[in-house]
């Protein structure tokens, strides 16, 4: 909420400065966000009465002036603005003046006449963005006085940020109050005095949903001149706090709710038939809205109508047909109180929201309503003439205001320090709340202004916010002592994500929203989870795998000249489901995913220029899951390369996939060499055994190697499965040290090179058992993968 | 016997001029190979009378220990050149650069949510996780936000569509990480909620969140970090004083003021705002707005199922983007999100 401070001022007796002001205001939860003088810096600028203008001798655009600026002689100003004519009250800047922006204004000769000063725009004076002339003043402005005091520019503009419990501080009367309790100042009282009618006419009013709207007053005006201008006090005060002046009508209703909180409403009492309803929207009603829109309007909306048609919803907008205009002449004013139950929500359904359903929908002080409907008439008649009917009152049962409770042994308890009972009274009495004392027990009735106080808590806060969070104590924090859980079977976060830095890997976070395109080339997904609201179409459904937002990393770093890229994260990925734990229909698995892309080893001297390949990338995930042993089988993945690629195995369950980009994608992306990837269930990757010991033996190892040729497309791991059954139990290890193809291998063939490394925890082997037992695996591999012993 | 003082002196200038170590081994055998003259010479001695013999055969012995020596010393010469000679050979430029792998770094938002979680470890606080897409159950109605309650409207929500392309109404993603602390506390009473004193729950939630909003301070995803203390006589002020000595020691200054600002949460009663001023620095003397924190509402208690008349409970919630950033310098949220490593690479 924004305010002129000079206005609030007025309402409040305190010789606080501004800033003193704004601190208390911001330390007792009123946030304010903006404190801005209303002009900038200036001087000796005064109103002036523009008495002769005659044309410049030598110049076609200006022209020479006889001012009256009040100080004896008139001066003479030679002035090029557009719209200067005799009798205008116009500022003008005095010699010795110095202007916004520095600028000092000397007795200077201009195209050979003497100008002793400057009259001045509103850009020139800093007050407006935009001029087309110099800033014309009412007649009545008198001549000589300071612009500044005459337009009170000696104020600044507070804007606050309002916590939406604080309703009651969305009028300058409402702040007043409350700087009245902080500051320990006192209030200035607004008289509004009942406004006698003098006019019968009257309109009856029915209660049709009292539960939504329990009270009501309308008021019929007659004879007022909508076309009145509106004073320039009031224009000043709307403006600084937000509002521009539309007509002196709707200024006043806007002025009566930005002083007292209570939002009104004017129709046309012409457009009115009958009486006036304040009743639940009926199927299938419509209306235009003074925004223009028009509106099928839901059953659970409270309408303001006449015996034939809906006028309004209440308390959010009013409509079009009813509303006043500049031709309007007979009004029926509307204060009311409205549930705030049967308003929040409701404008922002249809998308928009006005500065009455902010306020209704937290809570308008009801005890306050005739108040707000005499003001707004004192000030119609003031500014408009015209004749006021009586007031007619409709009243259901108010919302109820139930005492509320509160301990001081509580308060204390909660706050963790100790509060005296009268500490709290006076708080309380300062802050205007009804109590009565049973013992260190206060029996609080909210006032009919607060409505976020119904439990203790409220109260609590209420002390802890006026005695002042700074007061309260900081002690170091306290607990009981006692360990925590901490598995060895489970690999912490950080351990893991530092295993990958350290192989070279460079940490992102993406976006769990991802482009509808990603989730098709890298998933098949063709019916992702879409977002209902997305806010680009580029993040309209979430990813169910990580491999889009790590390419995309991939494509945003080659544009920026990096050849050697490796990446990781760690994040969720979405997925819908039959079941699906802790939340029904997902499934929303922790992923990590890599991306290795470049040269297998950075760029040096002493580096070779081996780019990247499967086997760089399948030793750093098997590095990152050692010591547990993977099996890899191949698969078609949508991501990835059809003859490079694999699902990845841990103790017979699948834990991930990895593999080269598809051909396909590579083209697409427009990449100058496919990246290697791979996306493993992150807490797969945190599962690590505890160890177990086993004997070392004592006994030397005895190491043999064996060379052998088999097919081409015998793979590995088939081979070393095969044989586990038939190894005999001295082979302790099975390493694999060359792959050759080509000159002395057949075609279609490849030559694989073993070490075996045979041991016993007992005794020393004997030459004649490792013979036997190199043959029993050569044989084995004989019959089993038609092995041929290399020589 | 200048006989033998000459062979000596005669032997030591021919090991001198040699510099190769077969070839001394060859001149060695002229003065004591099987021929060579200090043998000789020993032979000789049988020939002597016995009381010449004496002194004779000590005179040789003297020679041809001088002799043996200078032989031991030239050995030794040519070995060290030739050690010399080699390790000159082997001479590398020591100042090429080292042959390591390149590291990678973590994400500065990780390195910061290492240090938040350890540093809140070691006062107690366990780490808590939940998901992502999340009941509007936890993530509203258990925090005291019912449907239409102003507060909602504070968070702009993004919610998911049904296969059907109908908008979910139950589900959404959520906006920030309070409902860990809702299945934590209703778990954490299944589990103890039948003792006479149920253990304190003293834990952080980190995690990314969702609202919709973007632009240069706001990003649509980002993350957060709450925290949750409750027990008996958990107060304001214990708060107050566990997110002091946590500012304090995340950004290892003294020179921090803090303070508690009243502010609205429907979750939290007491509720404040969380400011900071650095007295140095390009931030200095500013006051930051860096966290939302209260007493728990007792009505989030009840909906837990603990009785707040017996417990209560403080929580807090950072912005942990917004602590990265003025932990390390960063003025633009959205460098975070963006992947660039010349960025990254500055948090290794």
């Amino acid at each position: 909420m924004k305010f002129s401070e000079s206005w609030l001022r007025t309402l409040v007796d305190t010789t606080l400065s501004s800033e003193e002001l704004s601190h208390l205001l911001t330390m007792a939860g009123l946030e304010v966000e903006g404190l801005e003088p209303v002009a900038p810096q200036f001087n000796d600028v005064v109103v002036a009465r523009v008495l002769e203008v005659v044309k410049h001798p030598d110049a076609d655009r200006l022209n020479v002036c006889k001012v009256d600026t009040g100080r004896g002689e008139p001066a003479t100003i030679v002035c090029g603005a557009p719209n200067v004519a005799v009798g205008l009250h116009v500022p003008c800047a005095l010699p010795g003046a110095r202007l916004p922006g520095g600028f000092i204004i000397k007795i200077a000769k201009v195209r050979g006449i003497e100008s002793s000063g400057m009259l001045c725009s509103a850009k020139e004076l800093g007050i407006a963005e935009e001029a087309s002339g110099l800033l014309v003043l009412p007649e009545d402005a008198p001549v000589g006085q300071s612009i500044r005091e005459y337009l009170d520019l000696d104020d600044n503009q507070f804007e606050l940020k309002l916590t939406p419990n604080r309703a009651d501080c969305l009028s300058l009367a409402g702040v007043a109050r409350e700087v009245a309790a902080i500051a320990g100042a006192s209030v200035k009282p607004i008289e509004v005095p009942e406004v006698a009618a003098t006019i019968g006419n009257q309109r009856p009013v029915v209660l049709d949903a009292p539960a939504a709207c329990p009270l009501y007053y309308g008021r019929v005006i007659k004879g007022v001149d909508a076309k009145a201008p509106t004073p320039a006090w009031m224009v000043r005060r709307l403006e600084r706090s937000g509002i521009r002046s539309i007509s002196a009508l709707v200024d006043v209703t806007n002025y009566v709710m930005l002083e007292l909180g209570q939002p009104l409403h004017a129709f046309d009492n012409t457009k009115l038939e009958g009486a006036v309803h304040a009743r639940m929207a009926k199927a299938d009603e419509k209306l235009l809205l003074l925004n223009e829109q028009t509106i099928a309007i839901d059953d659970d909306v409270l309408m303001i109508a006449d015996n034939v048609k809906p006028l309004a919803m209440a308390g959010i907008m009013g409509g079009e047909e009813s509303g006043i205009t500049l031709e309007t002449s007979e009004l029926f004013l509307e204060s009311a109180f409205f549930a705030p139950k049967a308003i929040a929500g409701r404008a922002r359904r249809y998308g928009f929201g006005s500065d009455a359903s902010h306020r209704f929908e937290r809570g308008v002080d009801f005890g306050g309503t005739r108040r707000a409907m005499e003001r707004a008439t004192q000030l119609i008649l003031e500014i408009c003439g015209g004749e006021a009917g009586p007031v007619v009152e409709a009243r259901a049962e108010m919302p109820p205001r139930n005492q509320v409770r509160l301990r001081g042994a509580r308060a204390a308890r909660v706050l963790g320090m100790a509060i005296s009972a009268d500490q709290i009274a006076k708080l309380f009495s300062g802050l205007g709340l009804p109590y009565s004392r049973e013992g260190d027990d206060f029996l609080v009735t909210p006032p009919s202004w607060r409505f976020d106080i119904e439990i203790e808590e409220d109260l609590i806060e209420e002390i802890a916010r006026l005695h002042g969070y700074d007061n309260i104590p900081a002690p170091a924090p306290r607990g009981n002592l006692k360990m925590m859980v901490q598995p060895e079977a489970q690999r912490p976060q950080a351990r893991i994500r530092q295993m990958l830095v350290d192989r070279g890997y460079q940490e992102v976070v993406n976006f769990a929203f991802v482009e509808e395109a990603w989730e098709v080339d890298f998933s098949a997904n063709t019916n992702p989870i879409r977002l209902a609201n997305p806010i680009a179409s580029q993040m309209a459904v979430m990813r169910s795998t990580l491999f889009g937002g790590l390419i995309s990393n991939l494509v945003t770093n080659l544009r920026r000249k990096q050849t050697r890229v490796r990446l990781f994260e760690v994040g969720r990925t979405f997925h819908r489901t039959e079941q699906g734990t802790p939340v029904a229909g997902f499934r929303q698995p922790w992923k990590l995913a890599a991306l290795a892309y470049g040269g297998a080893l950075p760029e040096s001297w002493g580096s070779g220029a081996r780019k990247v390949d499967f086997y760089d990338v399948k030793g750093d995930l098997e590095a990152l899951l050692a010591p547990a042993t993977l099996r890899f089988e191949k698969l078609a993945h949508p991501a990835l390369h059809p003859g490079r690629s694999a699902r990845i195995l841990l103790a017979g369950r699948e834990i991930g996939v990895i593999g080269e980009l598809h051909p396909e994608w590579v083209q697409k992306y427009d990449l100058p060499q496919p990246p290697l990837l791979f996306e493993v269930d992150f807490n797969a990757v945190k599962a690590a055994a505890v160890p177990v010991y086993s004997e070392v033996s004592k006994f030397p190892p005895v190491v043999r190697d064996l060379a052998i040729v088999v097919d081409h497309g015998l793979e590995l791991q088939t081979l070393l499965e095969g044989l586990k059954d038939h190894l005999p139990l001295l082979v302790q290890d099975i390493q694999l040290f060359d792959v050759y193809v080509g000159k002395g291998v057949p075609e279609n063939k490849k030559s694989l090179a073993f070490r075996i490394v045979m041991q016993d925890t007992q005794r020393t082997l004997q030459d004649a058992e490792v013979d036997l037992a190199m043959q029993q695996l050569i044989s084995c591999l004989e019959q089993e993968f038609a092995a041929q012993l290399r020589a | 016997m200048d006989n033998l003082d000459q062979i000596v002196s005669e032997a030591q200038a021919a090991f001198a001029a040699i510099s190769d170590p077969d070839a001394l081994e060859q001149v060695k055998a002229r003065f004591l190979g099987k021929s060579g003259q200090i043998t000789e010479l020993l032979k000789g001695l049988g020939k002597l009378p016995p009381d010449e013999k004496k002194t004779a055969g000590a005179a040789i012995n003297v020679a041809k220990s001088a002799v043996e020596a200078a032989l031991i010393e030239r050995r030794e010469a040519i070995r060290k050149a030739a050690l010399e000679a080699r390790l000159a050979e082997e001479a590398l430029d020591v100042t090429l650069p080292g042959r390591a792998e390149a590291r990678g770094g973590l994400h500065p938002v990780t390195r910061t949510l290492e240090r938040i979680e350890s540093l809140f470890r070691s006062i107690g606080f366990e780490v808590a996780d939940g998901p992502e897409i999340e009941e509007d159950f936890f993530n509203f109605t258990a925090m005291n936000t019912p449907e239409d309650h102003p507060a909602r409207s504070m968070h702009d929500t993004f919610y998911l569509q049904n296969p059907d392309g109908t908008i979910a109404d139950k589900v959404l993603l959520r906006t920030h990480t309070s409902p860990i602390q809702a299945r934590y506390m209703k778990a954490h009473v299944a589990s103890y909620g039948q003792l006479e004193n149920m253990p304190e729950i003293r834990i952080i939630a980190p995690g990314r969140v969702y609202r919709v909003d973007s632009d240069a301070t706001h990003s649509p995803m980002f993350n957060q970090v709450e925290g949750l203390w409750v027990g008996e006589g958990v107060s304001f002020a214990d708060l107050k004083g566990v997110i002091a000595d946590f500012l304090k020691s995340f950004f290892e200054t003294d020179e921090l003021k803090v303070r508690f600002r009243p502010s609205f949460f429907p979750f939290t009663e007491p509720s404040a705002e969380i400011d900071v001023a650095f007295m140095s620095g390009p931030l200095e003397g500013r006051w930051l707005e860096i966290a939302g924190c209260g007493m728990v509402h007792p009505d989030v208690l009840r909906i837990a199922g603990i009785d707040p008349e017996k417990y209560t409970g403080f929580a807090f919630g950072f912005g942990q983007d917004r602590l990265t950033m003025l932990r390390y310098g960063v003025n633009d949220l959205r460098l975070f999100f963006e992947g660039d490593l010349r960025f990254l690479r500055q948090f290794a």
